[in-house]
């Protein structure tokens, strides 16, 4: 009697375990994804801030993109030459990186050169003055240094000092996060190379300028006399400078009478 | 109706400063400054240009579209510029600038008595209408339009609004002080266009004078009663005084018309009298000018465009020994904060308060976190979870914030600011989460337009 129970367990058992493991198998099977092993590779290789600068949704997304030969192995701008050497190894492809670009906030109206309309006692956020249409300094197209980029700096890289924000080029990785934030529209990514910027965007004409700010950009077009290479436009009373073009010889700068474009 | 509504707060109402001195007529001397948007709609569009003459009652700027109002001018001089200038809200917008010669000469035809028992109600809206009236309570609304429901035979309750719950204000009790018999034509003209509706006049109790002068200006009257209404801010709101007037609750999303009622500021209805039986648009309104920084408050009939600096001159300036912290347009619950004097009065402007210390600064030093004691639950008048809302704007879920917790139906009165014990700017987040998710949709909308 005994006996028979142990039989009938075990043979139960047995048969369990082999519709299982059948089962198994036939899923495994059925359900089977090929994983380029190149891709996890690169994936452990890229930074994983999700950051999204590549133009891709996240890491995980740039890494596939690079293992299917649809993205070039330094298109981390984050991680920059290093992982693209690495990727590249794994690849097997050319290291060659896209010139690192930087944040770049195009105001200079700390306190010194422009006045606040009064003193803001709030929520510390850009976008909760901005969205009303409003302005901290007389100026409506300037920096309103309430710090909304600083606060999605992933790497310290920009600080509001004196009422102005101030990228460290340095830290700089150039996600972009922060021109997301800039309700303004101030912080443009240019190349880091590219020394010759314009560092304003008010688009008012000259003497409205004048009177809110004393480093803004008058729109004289004295710059773009100076230019022998049509590098430097003036549009909507405000100076461009095309990057494609410009030869950083700096008599722009040197001409401009508010000294609103930099050769840093 | 009832004896009051849910939550509310007792702030100081400072209304000892300026609730004895009458009214004043204001005449400024330096260029007058209006804007072109001064109410809720599609900005008027100017009509004047740059050299041209003007005078007092002249139409300088044309409503575009109906819901929009005509700008009148109320000075007499040249136009010197249409142009952007700074105006009271911070941003800059586009402004008829009038350089006023002090002579105040008049339009034809502007203050002729009218017999208004003759007109038909078309053309006692149509005068409205021209006259370029808005809410004065505040907001702005073009008054033609509010007073132009789907159905006219629905409106069962035409309340004037004369509770005047802003601390520091007390322009309108003076005004029911001296003119209650215009303003009770008003409500007359008023509930003509409506003929099953009857006259409700809400004072707070705190104005005792204005309650007394307002029931003997309408003794004579069997369709219009005065409210006595217990003090509590913000008694004034519309939403308010029809919850305690009318007795009924309604959602945000819904307008008082739908609810049978009808509310105008009791400045609004005096200048709804001035326009159709004193063909006089309305260019000049109560105003208040208080706070602790200035020698000597008053309410004062102030011609729109004038400029606050002349106004704080004409009240004998800013105490010496006082530094002048904060400029207030309106009262410090629900106006909002001037960067500098060097602004002008428009249609809504019912007072400038002048402080001579900054409480909003006093409070950001002593934030602290949430301290989830509920207190702004149980004063917001709309019935909200403010920390809740808080924390959702916070965390910027605005899909919570709209849906879940309607946050939409927060109508800014302050109240949670005022008695949050962590000094959390509430309101403030509020305001900017609102303003978010309108941002939000006109997005949506634009997108589904462009495809």
């Amino acid at each position: 009697m005994n006996g028979n129970i142990i039989l009938i367990t075990t043979v139960v058992i047995t048969l369990i375990g082999a519709i299982v493991g059948i089962g198994l198998v036939w899923t495994g099977k059925k359900f089977h994804v090929d994983v380029d092993e190149r891709e996890t590779a690169v994936r452990e290789c890229l930074p994983g801030n999700n950051c999204g600068a590549c133009g891709f949704a996240g890491c995980d997304a740039l890494a596939a993109a690079i293992a299917k030969g649809e993205a070039p192995a330094g298109s981390c701008p984050v991680g920059g030459k290093p992982v693209a050497e690495m990727i590249a190894a794994i690849m097997g492809t050319d290291a060659e990186m896209a010139e690192r670009k930087v944040a770049f906030v195009r105001c200079k109206g700390s306190c010194g050169v422009t006045k606040n309309q009064g003193n803001y006692v709030g929520v510390m956020d850009c976008r909760s003055v901005a969205l009303n249409g409003l302005s901290i300094t007389d100026c409506d197209f300037g920096c309103l240094g309430l710090g909304s980029c600083v606060s999605v700096c992933p790497n310290d890289a920009i600080h509001v000092v004196d009422g102005v924000a101030v990228v460290n080029e340095r830290k700089c990785v150039g996600c972009g996060l922060c021109a997301k934030a800039c309700p303004k529209g101030l912080i443009e990514l240019v190349p880091e190379s590219r020394r010759v910027r314009v560092q304003c965007s008010n688009r008012d004409r000259g003497p409205q300028v004048k009177a809110v700010c004393s480093a803004g950009c008058i729109g004289c077009m004295l710059c773009t006399r100076q230019c022998e290479f049509e590098a430097i436009t003036v549009t909507n009373n405000l100076a461009h400078v095309n990057y494609a073009n410009c030869t950083l010889c700096g008599k722009c700068a040197e001409k401009c009478p508010v000294k609103v474009i930099t050769a840093l | 109706m009832r004896d009051t509504f849910r939550g509310g707060v007792h702030p100081n109402d400072q209304k000892r400063l300026a609730r004895e001195v009458p009214l004043r007529s204001f005449d400024p001397k330096g260029e007058m400054v209006f804007p072109v948007a001064q109410h809720i709609g599609k900005p008027a569009k100017a009509i004047v240009k740059k050299g041209d003459a003007v005078q007092v009652g002249q139409i300088i700027a044309q409503a575009d579209g109906f819901v929009s109002a005509n700008i009148i001018c109320s000075c007499s001089g040249t136009v010197k510029a249409v142009e952007k200038r700074r105006i009271i809200s911070g941003a800059m917008a586009e402004c008829i600038v009038v350089d006023n010669d002090g002579l105040f000469t008049p339009i034809e035809g502007l203050g002729q008595e009218e017999d208004a028992s003759s007109l038909s109600n078309d053309e006692i809206l149509n005068r409205i209408q021209a006259a370029g009236i808005v809410g004065l309570g505040g907001a702005g609304f073009p008054t033609h339009v509010k007073l132009k429901p789907r159905d006219p035979e629905a409106i069962r309750y035409v309340i004037a609004n004369g509770a005047e719950c802003e601390p520091y204000l007390t322009c309108n009790d003076q005004l029911m002080r001296e003119e209650p018999k215009a303003i009770v034509d008003g409500i007359k003209l008023v509930l003509r266009l409506f003929p099953n509706a009857r006259g409700y006049i809400g004072i707070e109790d705190n104005k005792p004078e204005a309650i007394t002068a307002m029931k003997s200006a309408c003794a004579g009257e069997d369709k219009i009663d005065v409210v006595v209404l217990r003090t509590k801010y913000p008694q004034g709101g519309e939403h308010n005084l029809i919850t305690v007037i009318a007795g009924v609750d309604y959602p945000v999303a819904k307008l008082p018309a739908d609810v049978g009622c009808i509310v105008d500021n009791v400045g609004t209805l005096y200048a709804i009298e001035r326009a159709v039986a004193h063909n006089e648009p309305l260019f000049r309104h109560v105003l208040t000018v208080s706070g602790d920084a200035v020698k000597k408050p008053g309410n004062f009939i102030v011609r729109d465009g004038t400029s606050f600096e002349e106004l704080v001159e004409a009240c004998g300036g800013l105490k010496d020994n006082v530094d002048l912290k904060k400029a207030l347009s309106g009262g410090p619950m629900m106006g909002f904060a001037v960067g500098s004097l060097k602004v002008n009065v428009q249609k809504t402007t019912n007072g400038i308060t002048l402080l001579g210390s900054d409480p909003a600064e006093k409070a950001q030093a002593q934030m602290t976190a949430c301290l989830h004691c509920g207190r702004c639950t149980t004063v917001c008048p709309a019935g909200l979870l403010p920390q809740l809302l808080a924390e959702a704007a916070e965390a910027k879920d605005y899909e919570r914030y709209e849906k879940k917790l309607y946050g939409l139906e927060c109508v800014a009165c302050g109240s949670c600011t005022y008695i949050c014990p962590a000094k959390r700017p509430l309101t403030q987040t509020f305001k900017q989460a609102k303003a978010e998710i309108t941002a939000i949709k006109r997005a949506a909308v634009a997108q589904a337009g462009g495809k």
